[in-house]
């Protein structure tokens, strides 16, 4: 019997080291400037983490670094949240296929390859929680995923949740506009694509009614249907809905379902969303937008404008950022805030927009996005200010783990390229029209 | 290509003889005189040759550049118009653009920088087919681009013509600088996409000495005594004729170092001037590029890493600058979004990775000049040059600094911050 508990004891011991290496210690980052996101710049700051948590944040004296701590100096260096990239097709997956539009029963978390080295882009990018998408070619494309960029051997080990079962594991993937417009079985049209969203959110509440109606009678209940009871999780808010969606009328339409069935949306992409701002702001629907170098490419980006996120910050509009990787480089995603500054929105927000907006946007923010006792202790931590071009994520952390350093070369190439560093193309869904 | 093409009359074969050009070229001339008479004060002026000025003044005289100098030493004429400004720089060349074939709509019909009607098309010629109102080139314009070389695609063995042209102007007449800059070739993986042959990369590089073999020849049957036996005018071996004797550059697209070799072997074997493009795996055959003295005009920095371009790096701009191989930095072409890119944060990414701040501003300006042969008119401020600056409220790589002042040719084309 000892011994049976004593080889549990190992097991579990082993385990955890597994997830956390030497994590009973408490760590302490000492002497860098600190950006909790929520609250003021620290100068001289101290953050103190354990077992992946973070356990204080205060400047230099106002939080006491306990004597057997492991102390890290970062003197001249940034600490910020782990960034959280809301949009993103990294992995290699992809959702839905060619037989059909609409496609809430499929899973992007069952074809993420987790060796994919376009992990590694986001990494160097300080990037910590991404939500993985499947491409936009579908007026619904899939399930997206949650991710925290944990060192992984299994897609499980990456999760935010803990049962693909029975847990809420990432979004519903949606899009409007021209990327889903193709032939049969697809829409043609903006019209006859509404329509075949509404009326299956239709058959949706249909099933919902049964279900409500069996008042949890095995025998009463709806047959099990894969579509229903993703989109019955939309219905209920418990699956936020992630719209791609670019032109003003398109946006509008995404408000107008929204509030005939009451799901839950973040407009993505959000190309001419300073054209109704204030529509947004009313139907309080979050945006995370993307921040291109120049217009155009495609009919619905002509109007796209550095200015979209000031704009809506004016209106009373939560922002936040995304790649779109690889529309834009996750190891440059720093910039995306930076530009929207430029344009005028204001710096809290813009650093807001890249941490704590998209965890809210994602149903993470008590997770992630700010840098506060009991949340993850996922930091990046920067050369300089994270808005300026001179500026390089040198070292990114998730759950008290050192997962990337720019000072390893094996870890530095991918922050840089070269020969033979990426084996897979960044090219990938931008060339079936899945992705922007 | 050179100064001496500008003389319309060799240049611009379309207008030659059209009655009132030169009261038109008058009129410009004139109303350019009527804009320009401007004192352009800067606490940095990066005149890119010597060191940069503190507290400096460019005063511009109609459409050139009279003087540069500290502000101390100047007194600024009355009657001028004064522009201020944090930073100063000359006007920012885009050293390899399809913007004007290529809009930003993205569909078929304004999409004219590659025709794959046949790989080998040299003779399409880059005039025939600006658009100087397509707003992809007042988008550069306002981010202080006011030089684009152009011009068709890679993706053929060879696509057609490039030229050089001032980011203003209603027509390509009056955008034009260098009516036939180079003849565009490509050795790589996309044209194999684009085209069934060739399939192979030594199909590529056959094809490619076939063609130049048959103009050689073309060259000397149109010499021929006996006006009998000298061949009919084939305007595909005129262009490629105008390449081996030097008149016009090649410019050849090559990413991988096995293209990048190939090309330099053709360059070696007929002897024509050339300009490496793209260049992605430059670093791994530094040397080499270095002996062959070609210059380079490289990848846009954030190119992404796919195809022929899967192994480019963040830091071959700094490689190439430690070689002592002259190069500049291209905005290049996209198929999708960004429609083009912006030569001023592609070198704000390279000066972020190794290259020195001067080095990273003279791959966008002075450099690609050199390259261009245009080096006496552009690139850098100095007296006698085109006045064209650009005005920048803080550091110009800086994502967060604007670009708040654009002048071509001596006239103001934007005031405000961007």
């Amino acid at each position: 019997m000892i011994i049976i508990r004593l080889f549990l004891l190992t097991t579990t011991l082993w385990c955890l080291s597994g997830t956390a290496i030497s994590q009973d210690k408490i760590h302490a980052f000492a002497g860098a400037t600190v950006y909790p996101i929520e609250g003021e710049t620290i100068q001289n700051g101290v953050v103190l983490f354990q077992n992946g948590k973070i356990l204080a944040v205060g400047a230099m004296g106002s939080v006491t670094i306990p004597s057997d701590a492991v102390r890290i100096d970062l003197p001249g260096k940034i600490i910020m949240p782990g960034i959280v990239d809301t949009h993103s097709h990294i992995g290699g997956g992809s959702g839905g296929d060619a037989s059909s539009a609409l496609n809430p029963d499929v899973r992007i978390l069952d074809a993420i390859n987790i060796r994919d080295d376009t992990f590694k882009k986001a990494l160097a990018g300080g990037i910590t929680t991404v939500n993985v998408m499947p491409g936009s070619g579908h007026l619904m494309s899939g399930q997206t995923a949650y991710l925290k960029l944990r060192p992984a051997n299994r897609i499980e080990d990456m999760l935010f949740c803990s049962d693909p079962l029975n847990d809420i594991c990432g979004g519903m993937k949606m899009a409007n506009g021209t990327n889903s417009m193709r032939d049969k079985p697809f829409p043609g049209t903006r019209a006859k694509s509404a329509a075949m969203v509404r009326q299956l959110y239709v058959k949706a509440q249909d099933y919902r009614s049964k279900i409500a109606a069996a008042k949890g009678d095995p025998e009463k209940m709806p047959k099990r249907d894969l579509e229903m009871e993703a989109l019955v999780q939309v219905l209920e808010g418990k699956r936020i809905v992630q719209h791609h969606t670019h032109r003003s009328d398109d946006i509008l339409t995404v408000l107008r379902l929204a509030k005939e069935f009451g799901f839950r949306v973040v407009l993505h992409h959000v190309s001419e969303g300073a054209l109704v701002a204030k529509e947004i702001a009313e139907a309080k629907a979050p945006c995370s937008i993307i921040v291109i170098d120049s217009p155009g490419g495609k009919l619905e980006a002509v109007n796209l404008a550095y200015e979209t996120g000031a704009i809506l910050e004016k209106a009373g509009v939560d922002v936040a950022f995304h790649t779109d990787d690889g529309i834009t480089d996750s190891r440059l995603f720093l910039r995306s805030a930076a530009f929207a500054v430029r344009a005028g929105m204001t710096k809290p927000k813009a650093l807001e927009g890249l941490t704590l907006a998209g965890a809210r946007m994602l149903d993470l923010d008590k997770r992630v996005g700010s840098l506060a006792p009991g949340k993850d202790a996922d930091f990046a931590i920067l050369s300089g200010d994270p808005l300026s071009v001179y500026t390089h994520v040198e070292q990114t952390w998730v759950e008290g783990q050192k997962v990337w350093d720019r000072a390893n070369p094996e870890d530095r190439k991918y922050a840089v390229g070269g020969f033979q560093v990426f084996r897979e193309s960044s090219s990938g869904d931008m060339c079936d029209g899945g992705a922007e | 290509m050179s100064m001496r093409r500008f003389n319309p009359t060799l240049t611009l074969p379309l207008v030659r003889g059209r009655p009132g050009w030169g009261v038109l070229y008058a009129m410009l001339l004139f109303s350019s005189s009527l804009h320009a008479q401007l004192a352009i004060k800067g606490e940095t002026v990066y005149t890119m040759v010597g060191t940069p000025i503190t507290d400096g003044v460019v005063l511009i005289k109609g459409s050139k550049i009279d003087r540069v100098d500290r502000a101390s030493a100047v007194t600024i004429p009355a009657g001028y118009k004064v522009m201020n400004a944090k930073v100063v720089t000359p006007g920012l060349i885009d050293a390899r653009s399809v913007v004007g074939l290529s809009g930003m709509y993205n569909y078929a019909h304004d999409q004219g920088q590659l025709e794959k009607s046949d790989p080998m098309q040299p003779e399409l010629r880059a005039i025939d087919a600006y658009n100087p109102r397509e707003q992809l080139v007042e988008w550069l314009r306002n981010l202080g681009v006011t030089t684009l070389h152009t011009g068709h695609a890679p993706g053929a063995l060879a696509s057609g013509t490039t030229i050089v042209v001032k980011t203003v102007g209603n027509t390509v007449n009056e955008a034009l600088i260098d009516s036939t800059g180079m003849v565009a070739f490509t050795l790589g993986e996309s044209v194999s996409n684009n085209f069934k042959s060739p399939g192979t990369r030594s199909k590529a590089v056959a094809m490619m000495r076939t063609d130049f073999l048959k103009a050689k020849e073309y060259l000397n049957n149109r010499k021929n005594k006996d006006q009998e036996k000298r061949p009919a005018t084939d305007l595909k071996m005129e262009m490629l004729a105008r390449v081996l004797t030097g008149e016009v550059k090649a410019l050849i697209t090559a990413h991988q170092a096995t293209e990048i070799m190939a090309a330099l072997r053709l360059q070696k074997e007929f002897g024509f001037t050339m300009v490496l493009d793209g260049a992605a795996e430059a670093y791994l055959v530094l040397d080499e590029i270095k002996k062959s003295g070609v210059p380079v005009i490289l990848h846009p920095t954030m190119m992404r890493h796919y195809g022929d371009a899967r192994n480019i790096s963040f830091e071959t701009a700094a490689k190439l600058k430690q070689a002592g191989i002259l190069f500049a930095i291209q905005g290049g072409y996209e198929g999708y979004v960004p429609k083009t890119r912006v030569v001023l944060y592609e070198a704000a990414v390279a000066a972020a990775n190794g290259l020195s701040f001067n080095d990273a501003l003279a791959a966008i300006t002075l450099n690609p000049a050199r390259i261009l042969g245009l080096d006496k008119r552009i690139g850098s401020l100095e007296a006698g040059k085109d006045a064209d600056v650009v005005l920048f409220d803080g550091d110009p790589f800086e994502y967060t600094s604007h670009v708040c002042g654009v002048v071509v040719n001596g006239n103001v084309v934007r005031e405000t911050c961007k």
